[in-house]
């Protein structure tokens, strides 16, 4: 007989060993690179805290800024912050949800809906600085609303709007045409099944990339320096909840303001190093924050994944 | 392990075709008329001059090769291409009584789905409850009242014999459910709003033999109900379930008979040949 056309099993294996040993070095090579990428931020980190451990404290967290570095709070900036986060949702949410449902579930495919899809890509990224002279322009000197936490949260939803419609776009995208195709069978108009279909089961999508987008604006210092943040301020805005009806008040819309990231820039830019022990703190502090969004974030879409496999 | 070739292979009994005595009425009056019936996407003409006839209360299966239209045919039965852009319908499908034209530009596809129901290929339930998959097309409807949602819900869920398997589990989800009992769940979410006509894409196509059998035993009762259309590319189910078959080629309706003929002795040279599977 003819030398057979197979392989031998010594053969075989002798190949597999070399081809499964290619596979560990890729292995190898994959989780060292991830070791650095994390390493460097676990560093970062570390070293924040570090420098700053001489602030962490309640009196640190529950302090107005001060001339004395180690009087000096963070208050303002953290009830300011959050403050503007909060309008930077309740703007960019409904805006940005609106756009992509439009734009994926209305729109018709041609060379226009082609245009706006891609300068919404390009919008994400703007430099951001831009987006601040373009708030400064419009909301402080046209509108009116002043260098306030309205003008601040306006312009960071601005700013994260094309990273909402995005993340809404693809999880509109996610949700299989069988499904639609079950709900136009019996009889559903296009909004019916949007709003009882495609919406629902998207909500995990499109309320992770809200908060990715939240926990990008937080960190942006660039557009509410140009807006005209103030650095130093020794007052709270007036609470947005009050003991009289209506119970609501919304007059700290208009009072001026300072953030976490403008605290930080002011701290750093001091010559007397007790504030830069104070920067640290703070900046470990938003980045504690920012961890804690992108957490709730991951947990959000776990929840939803669980309930939802296609 | 070289000499294990003289294993025994175990005989199968050949499918037996049973056509016994489902010869059906030809006085079923017509349900829908399909006449001069054209289909585009696009350019690609898919659907060229059908004719065909869909007796009321008896079970008409499409068969033919992939490609061949079955599936876009059954799909202008509920205006599904309407979903996408570039399409076109010329001629009509005639529903009775009201001679409304089901692809006709003056007919509201939505008032088209509201009156004939799909099962898809792939069960398709919403990932909601159970219950809340049946209820959907009635609520869509406008019934709010919970005892009567409850009542069609599940007399829904027992016309599509999944009843006894999921009346204690009705607030789980339906991703929950086995494929076959998937795809009854989606045969009762179509039933609850007593549609006229009910198409079947090729229901069992994702499901294991004995799923199927349950599906088709169910098609075989539905027809004292509704007037059932069923896409198949299984021959044997086609003249298991069906009354009549219609055999489509290229995109043409080549011969359409009472099941028995066409499986016994059809006019067509096509047919025979598709049919002892000379090609598709």
């Amino acid at each position: 007989m003819a030398a057979t056309a197979h392989m031998t099993l010594e053969e075989i294996r002798k190949g597999l060993t070399w081809r499964k040993q290619l596979d560990k070095v890729f292995v190898l090579i994959g989780l060292s690179l991830l070791a650095i990428c994390l390493g460097i931020l676990a560093i970062l980190f570390l070293d924040l805290v570090r420098d700053g451990a001489s602030r962490f404290g309640w009196d640190f967290i529950a302090s107005f800024p001060s001339r004395r570095a180690e009087n000096a709070g963070i208050l303002s900036a953290a009830v300011g912050t959050s403050l503007i986060m909060l309008v930077t949702a309740i703007v960019a949410l409904p805006l940005g949800v609106a756009a992509a449902i439009y734009l994926e579930e209305y729109a018709p495919k041609n060379w226009f809906t082609g245009i706006i899809e891609i300068n919404v890509t390009n919008l994400a990224g703007v430099p951001s600085i831009v987006y601040g002279l373009l708030a400064l322009g419009l909301f402080v000197y046209i509108f009116g609303f002043g260098q306030s936490v309205l003008t601040a949260g306006l312009t960071l939803a601005l700013l994260i709007l094309p990273i909402v419609v995005v993340a809404t776009r693809e999880s509109l995208r996610a949700v299989p045409k069988a499904i639609r195709e079950a709900a136009y069978g019996l009889g559903a108009t296009r909004w019916e099944v949007t709003k009882d279909h495609v919406l629902p089961y998207s909500t995990g999508g499109i309320l992770t990339g809200l908060i990715l987008g939240l926990s990008r604006a937080i960190g942006e210092t660039a557009p509410i320096i140009t807006i005209g943040a103030l650095s130093f301020i020794a007052f709270l805005p007036p609470s947005p909840v009050t003991g009289e009806f209506p119970f609501l008040n919304f007059e700290w819309l208009w009072s001026s303001f300072t953030a976490m990231p403008i605290q930080m820039f002011n701290w750093v830019s001091r010559p007397d190093q007790a504030f830069q022990a104070n920067a640290a703190a703070a900046g470990a502090i938003l980045l504690g924050m920012t961890l804690l969004m992108n957490g709730v974030a991951i947990y959000i879409r776990y929840r939803f994944r669980k309930k939802i496999n296609w | 392990m070289a000499g294990d070739t003289t294993t025994q292979r175990e005989e199968f009994p050949s499918i037996a075709i049973t056509l016994e005595e489902r010869t059906p009425t030809r006085a079923n009056a017509a349900k829908a008329t399909a006449e001069k019936l054209d289909f585009w996407y696009g350019s690609n003409h898919a659907l060229k001059d059908i004719n065909l006839t869909i007796p009321e209360n008896q079970v008409t299966a499409l068969i033919g090769p992939s490609g061949c239209g079955k599936s876009t045919f059954l799909r202008c039965f509920n205006r599904m291409h309407d979903l996408q852009p570039d399409t076109r319908y010329q001629g009509a499908i005639t529903l009775r009584p009201e001679n409304v034209n089901l692809v006709g530009p003056e007919t509201d596809p939505i008032e088209v789905r509201m009156r004939i129901g799909m099962v898809f290929q792939k069960p398709n339930p919403f990932p909601k409850s159970v219950f809340e998959n049946v209820a959907y097309g009635l609520r869509l409807r406008g019934i709010k009242n919970r005892t009567e949602l409850a009542e069609r819900v599940e007399k829904a869920l027992r016309g599509a014999a999944i009843w006894d398997e999921v009346k204690n589990r009705l607030s789980d989800s339906a991703l929950a459910l086995s494929g076959g009992q998937m795809q009854r769940l989606c045969i009762a979410r179509a039933l609850a709003t007593e549609p006229e006509i009910l198409l079947f894409d090729e229901p069992t196509s994702a499901l294991d033999p004995i799923a199927t059998a349950k599906i088709e035993e169910l098609i075989t009762e539905l027809r004292q109900r509704v007037t059932v259309l069923i896409v198949t590319h299984n021959m044997q189910q086609a003249a298991r379930v069906s009354d009549f078959t219609a055999f489509m080629y290229l995109g043409e309706l080549v011969e359409v008979d009472a099941t028995a003929k066409i499986f016994t002795n059809p006019a067509k040279k096509a047919t025979e040949d598709y049919i002892t599977g000379r090609y598709g």
